[in-house]
């Protein structure tokens, strides 16, 4: 069982959710994994019993890249949970994954959700948030939480080239 | 951008076309602060329903509801009212349950089960368990699953539906001022409707300049929370001809029809596609109407997004042009097709569904509760003025469509007529 405060948020991993506990592990190894099956072979994300794709149950842990593009996203400034209204506002973000991007069909993709976060994993300020849209390219960075998990964030890739970004001006 | 497709044909020629009626409606009226409980506010609805069909407790003998640990069970209803069940079960869910429900109804009179269904939803969705998620759900502990959500401050229907709708707009060019017309329809419906929690008329420019919620979702983008409870009998149409009120039938129905990967839809797009996309193909054929057939519609609207989204996955305007759609005066009372003349979650109050379905119901039987006169028959005379403070009754209403949301992966729907 793993139980912590995150943001003055109460979190836990039951010790029978296996698939959580190793998933957040890695991430804590700073080291991110997704489950392969290994009848398919393919990834799949948020971590799951069986393959979505074939419904196989054997699967391996392999490391994978942290590496995508803004899919789409929110921009919060009217928080529900307490632990976020200090922080508003802040970025959900769903990210494609530069792995498997476009398999096994055209339109899938491994879309892993995070929030906009300094490279140090502390959510990221105002003047990040307003650069971030559709189209950003991010690498992905850890928040820790406690030994065993770490959650993954998104960081904006200063090194890579791009266009600017689609973002909402409302 | 054509999505993967299963060779999996849920039509049937065995559809029941028809054979099903719904017969009774009511509800206790919306507000915020119900001062009762759930088990007092859905005994009261369910019994306005019988009593609007005209049945005694004796003649009821099923029972559906649908909550998310937040109502009373039908037991407890059933007896207050003196009703024996042979049948009742009470199902986890909101949005998107209704027409599921009906559904079901249908099939357990179909088997044998029972004759004549009752199906409410009783929510203090204000004074409660808030449907908006702040107070005690905010607060419970992010535990299991809900850290790939919950833990990025990614939790309410507005923060978890907010990619569907942004990714909308970057595929489609769809505008704030578009959607921002679905309240703007729904508001001027409202303003007809007497039991409406929000009774004013409201301007696009008064929806795009209210504060941001969660991009692009504006304040005025959101629906309200009301306590409420709303209540629907389904019996065979041979049945409901010696009931009270006029005839309508139920088409086809289709149950919470979902995008694949419904745990996580996001995994497979396109995203700005929703679950009517797949659900049309089971509604259109099942029920023998196409869009062009309806006369109005119940799109559901927990935000003006989710109205816009659905009408054009069902086929009510081209993929991409449902921002048109919603802007072009189609959506409003006078307009080709109306939607939500209740006003909807928006403006009359949040039921999860089920009071879009007896707006439509009441449409259909010609009898829209708005302030027309009453004549000498009982029945009010409709003016057919749709000036506020009006009529909201739509003018020769034949066939309908309510298209139920859960959220972007998964919907229900279904056709009625009239007679």
């Amino acid at each position: 069982m793993i139980s912590a405060e995150y943001l003055g948020m109460p979190v836990e991993i039951n010790d029978l959710d296996h698939e959580n506990l190793d998933y957040f592990a890695y991430c804590a190894k700073r080291d991110f994994h997704l489950q392969r099956c290994a009848s398919c072979n393919l990834l799949r994300y948020p971590p799951s019993t069986a393959c979505p794709w074939c419904a196989e149950l054997v699967a391996e842990w392999v490391s994978v890249e942290g590496r995508g593009t803004v899919h789409s996203y929110t921009e919060v400034h009217h928080a529900i949970q307490p632990a976020f209204k200090q922080h508003t506002p802040y970025l959900v973000l769903l990210v494609e994954l530069d792995t498997q991007s476009g398999t096994p069909t055209k339109e899938a993709g491994l879309r892993v959700i995070g929030n906009l976060a300094r490279p140090d994993g502390v959510l990221a300020p105002k003047s990040e948030v307003e650069r971030v849209g559709i189209g950003t390219r991010v690498r992905i960075v850890f928040t820790d939480v406690v030994p065993g998990l770490a959650l993954p964030q998104w960081t904006i890739d200063e090194t890579a080239a791009g266009g600017t970004p689609w973002r909402y001006r409302g | 951008m054509p999505l993967p497709r299963e060779d999996v044909d849920a039509t049937t020629p065995k559809f029941l076309r028809d054979k099903y009626a719904i017969v009774g409606v009511g509800e206790t009226g919306f507000s915020r602060g119900s001062n009762k409980t759930t088990r007092a506010l859905a005994t009261v609805a369910v019994r306005n329903a019988m009593l609007d069909a005209g049945l005694k407790p004796s003649e009821i003998d099923g029972m559906l509801s649908y909550q998310s640990n937040d109502s009373v069970f039908s037991p407890l209803v059933a007896g207050d009212l003196g009703i024996r069940l042979n049948f009742y079960m009470d199902v986890f869910g909101g949005g998107s349950s209704t027409e599921a429900l009906i559904g079901i109804a249908i099939g357990v009179i179909e088997a044998g089960m029972c004759k004549t269904v009752v199906i409410f939803r009783s929510m203090n969705g204000f004074s409660q368990v808030r449907i908006g998620g702040t107070g005690a759900r905010a607060a419970a502990p992010v535990s299991g699953d809900a850290l790939h959500s919950r833990a990025y401050g990614w939790q309410s229907a507005g923060q978890s539906f907010a990619p569907t709708f942004m990714r909308h707009m970057y595929d489609f060019g769809t505008t704030a001022e578009q959607v921002a017309h679905v309240r703007v329809a729904h508001s001027h419906h409202a303003s007809n409707n007497p039991k409406a929690y929000y009774k004013k008329r409201l301007t696009v420019e008064d929806v795009v300049n209210s504060r941001v919620i969660c991009k692009p979702l504006h304040l005025l983008d959101c629906c309200v929370e009301t306590d409420n409870a709303n209540a629907i009998i389904v019996t065979t149409a041979e049945r409901a001809k010696d009931l009270k009120q006029s005839l309508v039938r139920i088409r086809g129905v289709v149950g919470r029809c979902s995008k694949p990967r419904v745990d996580m839809h996001y995994q497979v797009g396109p995203i700005s596609t929703v679950a009517g996309y797949y659900a049309k193909d089971i509604l259109w054929p099942n029920s023998g109407v196409s869009p062009e057939d309806i006369d109005l519609t119940g799109s559901y609207d927990a935000f003006t997004f989710t109205t816009m989204l659905q009408l054009e996955d069902y086929g009510f305007c081209k993929k991409g042009e449902g921002g048109h759609y919603v802007s072009d005066g189609t959506i409003e009372l006078g307009g080709k097709r109306p939607n939500n003349t209740s006003g909807g979650h928006l403006c009359e109050g949040y039921t999860h569904g089920i009071a879009m379905v007896i707006e439509n119901v009441r449409q259909l039987r010609h009898d829209a509760d708005d302030s027309c006169p009453i004549g000498p028959d009982g029945r009010r005379q409709h003016t057919y003025d749709y000036r506020e403070g009006g009529c909201r009754q739509v003018r020769n209403a034949e066939v309908s469509a309510n298209l139920g949301w859960a959220m972007p992966g998964t919907g229900s729907a279904m056709v009625m007529r009239r007679g």
